[in-house]
């Protein structure tokens, strides 16, 4: 374990951009974002970012290729470059987990070879949660606040950063900050995580439990009644899937420039009236259809294909977000006394 | 004399029955304007909808100019009190969003006018020019 | 505070459900936490009692739910409206969205509505939010209670509220008021009075953080169209990728230019918007030069009125005037 003092940050981040890109999250108006960092960035000290990390490895607008025509003839050019390894600080456990979750579609096979290029040169520093909000509840899908996953895991005190590397690509990061660290002892580290388990127990949705949920459980949910209740307000906005760190839907179009076509790929929401339209109509018709499917998706279907995950971290961002305040804690307080 | 090489790419959105008219005696008399003003011929004025003047800059155009009928002469009665209206709150919208000014404009332009047709696309185009090309409107991936 | 009480609201709404006069209530459902208000249809009594809130987070405005809501019944359904709400109400009616007869319009008297994210900005987590007078006490998870002051946790709509004069409502809960000539124009003219490029560097900040969630559009009681045009990939202008500011500035401008002579200043696009893009100063900015321009015109402050942008005179100002009159330094 290495710690650094947090008024020396700025060495230290000196020190990680020496390794690749770094990213932080820096608070703006519109609340923390990741940025790059550059000397005078200040770490902000929000407990989470209002996007969230999914953005580097699966980007809101992506190109894919290019076609050039020339008379009869068309070029395809291959627009993909080399990722630079570049370093995510201050990831949150949820977030953490929603890589895992994503990496289970973009790497599963055929792999993205978009997705992983950048999954590949990307070193993850978690930072665990000193003050959980009332809106979290990663703790209801197994995930352990005080205990993120990442290559190297941080801990912050009132006056020091810890950090603990838990893969090998972790401790090569550490080995390269070792003239601005000092080594350290675990003591205060397991004091914080103490404090925070306590804290986490104290929340207003601890006690929220998913164990209704996961897989094989469609038939159970499915024609529930709740559904409609719970989908009679919703504006079909998409303001959850693209604040979601989970949420993977995405379109692929073509555009074209005046002089070629670029074809991108963009995220999209199954809660679009437009998803998913074939030639013989969109498959889901209503409101309601579309809302159960997102749910469905997250508790249901996705566990059912991937070995009881759940596709759902617990980072609260759909509770602050949606315009109508619906989200799925709601949904899972409605449906989960519905067990048949 | 062009000192230098750029001359900036106008669209002209042009009614039919007057203004497209205008362009062409200015044709016929052989009055000189500049060939980098491409004329996309329209009914009324009035069927210009904003998306087309936004979808100009975003292909390429570093000026867009909208003309038609003299108020009170439009051949479909009101088709250009329309357009005065909807361009000025367009135009007004797009400089408080910081877009040059100089960039847009409507002028009317009857069928017996082509020296003034000739004479505004001269005019339009020298300002715009010494704007210089549009970069506060433009998609990267337009750009060739 | 509200100072019409909640059990005002209740009792009015069951006692039209039981008799069946109506059989859908929209209304404010309780949430999680004090501030998470989700609109909703109430169908019975009971469930008014259990789960119907009124207070200082009933920020949304019902009117466009109305425009499904009618098509799905053959019965009256009963609707809150704040006074900022009867604008929309009245706008939807002049285009012809619903059916006035399905409705019964309850109007409520309103004293402004709480900013939830700027409560929630002030601390580390919330357990409660309750108010006191001209306070709002907030109870922490970490630092205690806060004291807040209520004016600073208010919204821009309603800190330059324009109206609390009901312009359409079958019953009255409460006093109705008069329009207020507010200063809801100042943002505007300090960012027309801006020089160019300054006016280019902040509006490029703002909406650059757009994410094309579309709430905006979704929430907005103007924008009903059963096909958007964003969302028509034969239009030609579709612009899903959010590629780069151009398509940003495209969303914007035309969504707000669509609006334009139409939108009742709700401020709803505001609210919802998850990256707190202030969206209601491009609206606002129409709505000052239709009044600059073409006289003083509120949409939905009558129904039937003609929208400024398909009126014309045959004296309107020409477009160059326009900008000119427009820009703050003139």
């Amino acid at each position: 374990m290495r710690k650094v003092s947090l008024d020396k940050l700025d060495l230290l981040f000196s020190a990680i951009s020496g390794a690749g890109t770094l990213y932080i999250p820096v608070d703006t108006e519109a609340g923390s974002k990741y940025e790059k960092w550059e000397s005078g960035k200040t770490l902000s000290n929000a407990l989470n970012t209002v996007r969230s990390a999914k953005d580097f490895f699966f980007p809101q607008t992506e190109n894919l290729m290019d076609f050039k025509m020339e008379g009869k003839s068309i070029e395809v050019i291959d627009t993909r470059s080399e990722c630079e390894d570049f370093v995510i600080f201050g990831v949150r456990a949820c977030d953490v987990k929603s890589f895992e979750v994503l990496d289970r579609v973009f790497l599963a096979d055929p792999v993205d070879s978009y997705y992983k290029n950048r999954r590949d040169h990307a070193v993850i520093v978690s930072m665990a949660c000193t003050k959980p909000r009332e809106t979290c509840f990663c703790g209801t899908f197994g995930i352990d606040a005080a205990n993120p996953d990442g290559d190297v895991v941080c801990y912050k005190t009132d006056d020091m950063l810890y950090m603990d590397a838990k893969t090998e690509k972790g401790a090569k990061l550490l080995e390269k900050l070792a003239s601005v660290t000092e080594e350290s002892d675990d003591t205060a580290v397991n004091e914080q995580k103490k404090v925070i388990a306590e804290r986490l127990a104290k929340l207003p949705l601890a006690e929220l439990s998913a164990e209704a949920f996961g897989s094989g459980k469609t038939s159970v949910f499915f024609d529930a009644p709740e559904w409609k209740e719970l989908s009679e307000s919703c504006l079909g906005c998409g303001t959850c899937t693209f604040v979601c760190p989970t949420c993977q839907c995405y379109d692929i179009k073509d555009f074209n420039t005046g002089h070629g076509v670029k074809r991108f790929r963009c995220w999209d929401s199954c809660m679009y009236s437009e998803f998913t339209k074939m030639s013989a109509g969109q498959p889901r018709l209503t409101q309601l259809e579309r809302f159960r499917q997102r749910f469905m998706h997250k508790l249901v279907y996705y566990p059912t294909n991937n070995d009881g995950l759940f596709s759902c971290v617990g980072c609260g961002r759909c509770l602050e977000k949606c315009p109508i305040q619906m989200n799925i804690v709601k949904v899972m307080k409605k449906l989960g006394g519905s067990i048949k | 004399m062009q000192i230098n090489d750029y001359k900036p790419l106008i669209v002209a959105f042009c009614c039919n029955w007057c203004s497209y008219a205008g362009a062409d005696l200015a044709g016929n008399n052989r009055l000189n304007y500049p060939a980098d003003v491409k004329i996309i011929r329209v009914p009324c004025s009035c069927r210009v909808n904003p998306m087309f003047i936004l979808r100009a800059f975003q292909r390429g155009a570093d000026g867009v100019i909208i003309c038609g009928c003299h108020p009170g002469d439009c051949h479909y009665t009101s088709g250009n009190y329309y357009t005065r209206r909807r361009m000025a709150l367009l135009f007004s919208m797009l400089d408080y969003l910081g877009i040059e000014r100089e960039r847009t404009r409507v002028e009317w332009v009857s069928a017996a006018e082509g020296a003034k047709f000739a004479a505004t696309m001269n005019d339009f185009a020298e300002k715009v020019a010494s704007l210089g090309e549009n970069k506060r409107l433009e998609d990267l991936r337009c750009k060739k | 505070m509200q100072e019409i009480k909640r059990e005002i609201l209740i009792s009015k709404a069951s006692e039209m459900l039981n008799s069946g006069a109506v059989d859908r209530v929209l209304g404010w459902k309780k949430g999680e936490f004090d501030y998470d208000i989700t609109p909703a249809i109430f169908r019975t009594a009971d469930e008014l009692e259990k789960e119907f809130v009124w207070n200082d987070f009933c920020g949304a405005n019902f009117s466009k739910y109305l425009v499904k809501e009618t098509g799905k019944s053959e019965n009256k359904i009963l609707v809150f409206l704040k006074p900022c709400d009867t604008y929309s109400f009245n706008q939807l009616l002049t285009e012809h969205r619903f059916d006035r007869e399905k409705v019964y319009a309850v109007g409520v008297s309103c004293d402004g509505m709480l900013d939830a994210g700027r409560i929630k900005a002030a601390a580390d987590g919330i357990s409660a939010v309750h108010e006191d007078g001209d306070k709002v006490i907030v109870d922490t998870l970490y630092d205690g209670s806060l004291t807040l002051d209520r004016t600073a946790v208010l919204p821009d709509r309603c800190v330059n509220c324009k109206s609390k004069k009901h312009v359409a409502y079958d019953e009255l809960l409460g006093s109705d008021g008069d329009v207020i000539d507010s200063a809801r124009f100042d943002e505007v003219e300090k960012i027309e009075k801006m020089t160019p490029d300054e006016r280019f560097a902040f509006w490029q900040n703002e909406l650059s953080r757009c994410i094309r969630c579309n709430a905006c559009r979704d929430v907005c009681p103007a924008c009903t169209c059963e096909k958007c045009v964003f969302d028509n990939p034969n239009s030609g202008v579709e612009n899903k990728a959010a590629a780069n500011s151009f398509e940003e500035k495209m969303f914007h401008v035309i969504r707000a230019f669509h609006v334009a002579g139409r939108c009742t200043d709700c401020g709803e696009c505001s609210r919802v918007c998850p990256q707190h893009i202030p969206l209601h100063l491009l609206n606002r900015k129409f709505i000052k030069d239709i009044d600059n321009f073409y006289g003083e015109y509120q949409a939905g402050a009558e129904v039937g009125s003609c929208a400024p942008i398909v009126n014309y005179t045959t004296e309107d100002l020409e477009p160059g005037e326009a900008v000119e009159r427009g820009d703050g330094n003139a």
